[in-house]
């Protein structure tokens, strides 16, 4: 059983199908990047496949589960428990430290550990910054504690939007090797990008046009790690 | 975790917070004043209403019967009298610490200097007892009758320890038979006789004018009646009538076991005359229905208003609470929508941000109280001069109300909050 399956998925807002019949499915472990311009239909997938958005046609099945017709309380819980979210934009609490910030997503989940979050830091190589707020932070460093945050309660899935967008090429190198490791360890990844480079480290590269699938790629020689075409 | 964001918030947003608090404290401190000044206002009132007289008037049972049948306006024509010995009881009943003032009368005719009859009234002028329970009372006409207007002269003084032999007379009289003070003037009572010096012209702006006002010991030798009052007036802290207690003064005997221990127990004109009737042998006391219902008018229309200020006072801080709470959500709203989207239920981040507000609101709500005790001695000095008293029972009703306050002006952020979506909020949506 796939642990993500979208059946004939469309999200259509008046006249216009931001998703249009899209069928995909992500095997468990696997490193997934979605790519396409503006307008695609990115985000609205990964709202979708997030939990924090519902189909308006089609099945959503994650692990067996048809979450487009839960409750949104239940994609709350869902959300909670299976998915971990990294944003382009950060999204990190600017009045609680990184370590705080890692410790909000467990305390929403279940109890907060500041031993397991501080060990989270120390994955993503932040273990010194924990006591920082996010404004004494760099942007690749917000991102890390972003990856920290969303690995912190072993969720099923990462879902990642845009998560190098705002990254120089050093940091945006440190991400995408975290998501190696990510990967290594069994997490299934869902990256949405812009960028080539970080698309072409997945294992397989959907490109989305005008909300429908456009084709798929498979990269025969995944390795995890990015390459800059210089 | 949950403290650690509510301290984390508190200081990040201190000035938004110190504003809620601010808005908060002045809602609480015009509620808190209003109250303490809307539940001491019956006292300050009545006090203020004593100078316009008596509210009880005691008279006895007889002549009671005699006034309501030929309409005597309180002339004494039974024959019957009420005891001298017994105005002492007055000060003992239930509510003896709302009898603020009273004084006895008795009144005969006497010939003046040898003419024509005239109105002679023993009272009390300021009278000084020791009560049993050691307290001490000046009690008498100087106070009850303040808006006397002393022409020439001045109020007989019962505490100087002068001459007993002494008039205050009314100004129609003083002109008519051109007397004046320091003048002697002879009365001649049905079995006595006494000559009195003139050490006042009072102007009563009534019947009084045309009256001779003597102690009471000159008035009863005037007219052999030793010991004998003919009626009591009483001045008396009262609560305004409601329904129990005009069926109580209509019928006491009407009202049930429960009725009966509420309305003795609440200080209604009503009562304390029952109460003053139990001491006073044979007699009748009853409301002087003009003074009491312009005292209980007067009481409702200040404290209606003060109700009216305290309401105002309370939807401003509302909608203030409301204003600032409503931003602060807004401002916050991407951190709301991350929580969501990590998985926070609406009840967790609804107790998050309520906890904020309604800690604010204990420390609003309680600076506002202490500024409102100061706002309310100011009232009390400028308008009563006097202080006002805070009532115990003030703290939890301005407790309730800053609670209810404060959940109000939250309402329409808490629905504000319930319908952020993560993804509009995370993605600018």
């Amino acid at each position: 059983m796939s642990l993500l399956e979208l059946k004939n998925v469309s999200k259509i807002y008046g006249n216009l199908h931001a998703l249009d019949n899209v069928s995909l499915t992500v095997e468990k472990g696997e490193w997934v990047a979605i790519m396409g311009p503006s307008g695609s239909g990115k985000s609205t997938m990964m709202n979708i496949i997030g939990c924090m958005d519902k189909a308006s046609e089609g099945e959503v099945l994650l692990d067996g589960v048809d979450i487009s017709k839960e409750s949104s309380k239940s994609l709350t819980n869902i959300r909670r428990d299976k998915i971990g979210l990294i944003f382009q934009q950060f999204h990190l609490v600017s009045y609680l430290t990184a370590l705080e910030n890692v410790m909000l997503a467990q305390y929403y989940h279940s109890i907060p550990d500041e031993k397991e979050a501080l060990e989270a830091l120390e994955k993503v190589g932040l273990a010194d910054r924990a006591k920082h707020f996010p404004s004494q932070l760099s942007g690749g460093e917000q991102q890390r504690v972003c990856v920290a945050r969303a690995l912190i309660n072993y969720p099923e899935i990462i879902l990642a939007d845009e998560p190098t967008g705002n990254l120089d090429e050093a940091n945006e190198e440190i991400v995408v090797e975290l998501f190696r490791k990510l990967h290594e360890d069994g997490t299934t990844l869902i990256v949405v990008t812009h960028d080539p480079e970080v698309a072409e480290v997945a294992q397989r590269t959907l490109v989305l046009r005008n909300g429908k699938l456009d084709h798929e790629t498979v990269n025969k020689n995944f390795t995890g790690h990015i390459k800059y075409n210089l | 975790m949950f403290l650690r964001m509510i301290l984390r918030a508190f200081l990040r947003q201190w000035k938004k917070m110190a504003m809620i608090a601010f808005t908060i404290a002045l809602g609480s401190s015009l509620a808190t004043a209003m109250l303490c000044v809307m539940m001491d206002v019956g006292d300050k009132v009545n006090q203020e209403l004593k100078t316009y007289g008596a509210n009880i008037k005691v008279v006895p049972k007889d002549a009671s019967i005699i006034n309501e049948l030929y309409d005597t306006d309180g002339e004494n024509m039974s024959g019957a009298y009420l005891r001298e010995d017994e105005l002492g009881k007055i000060k003992t009943i239930f509510w003896a610490f709302n009898i603020v003032d009273y004084a006895p009368f008795i009144s005969t005719n006497a010939s003046l200097n040898g003419g024509d009859e005239v109105t002679v009234t023993g009272t009390w002028f300021n009278h000084h007892m020791e009560l049993p329970t050691g307290e001490t009372l000046d009690a008498g006409v100087v106070s009850m009758r303040s808006w006397w207007e002393i022409i020439a002269g001045d109020w007989i003084d019962e505490q100087n320890g002068d001459d007993r032999d002494v008039a205050m007379v009314g100004k129609a009289l003083a002109e008519a038979n051109g007397i004046k003070v320091g003048d002697t003037i002879d009365l001649k009572g049905s079995s006595g006789e006494k000559s009195l010096l003139v050490s006042a012209i009072f102007d009563a702006g009534g019947d009084e004018d045309d009256q001779v006002y003597v102690y009471l010991d000159t008035a009863q030798v005037l007219a052999a009646l030793d010991g004998k009052v003919d009626s009591i007036e009483v001045s008396a802290l009262t609560t305004p009538d409601n329904e129990l207690a005009e069926k109580a003064a209509a019928d006491p005997s009407s009202l049930s076991i429960a009725q009966k221990e509420t309305w003795l127990c609440t200080a209604y004109v009503s009562a304390i005359c029952y109460q003053i009737q139990e001491v006073i042998t044979d007699s009748v006391a009853s409301a002087v229905r003009q003074v009491a219902d312009s005292e209980g008018e007067i009481l409702n229309k200040t404290q209606l208003l003060m109700m009216l200020i305290t309401v105002l006072s309370l939807v401003g801080a509302a909608l203030g609470i409301c204003n600032l709470v409503t931003a602060s959500v807004m401002e916050r709203a991407q951190e709301i929508g991350l929580m969501k989207a990590i998985g926070a239920q609406n009840p967790s981040i609804t107790g998050l941000v309520l906890t904020e507000i309604l800690l604010t609101a204990i420390i609003g709500g309680i600076a506002g109280f202490f500024a409102g005790i100061g706002f309310a001695q100011i009232i009390g000095h400028s308008v009563f001069a006097s202080a006002i008293s805070v009532r115990p029972m003030v703290i939890p009703i301005v407790a309730v109300l800053v609670f209810i306050v404060t959940l109000i002006g939250c309402i329409p952020a808490i629905k504000m909050l319930l319908g952020l979506r993560p993804t509009e909020v995370l993605h600018g949506r």
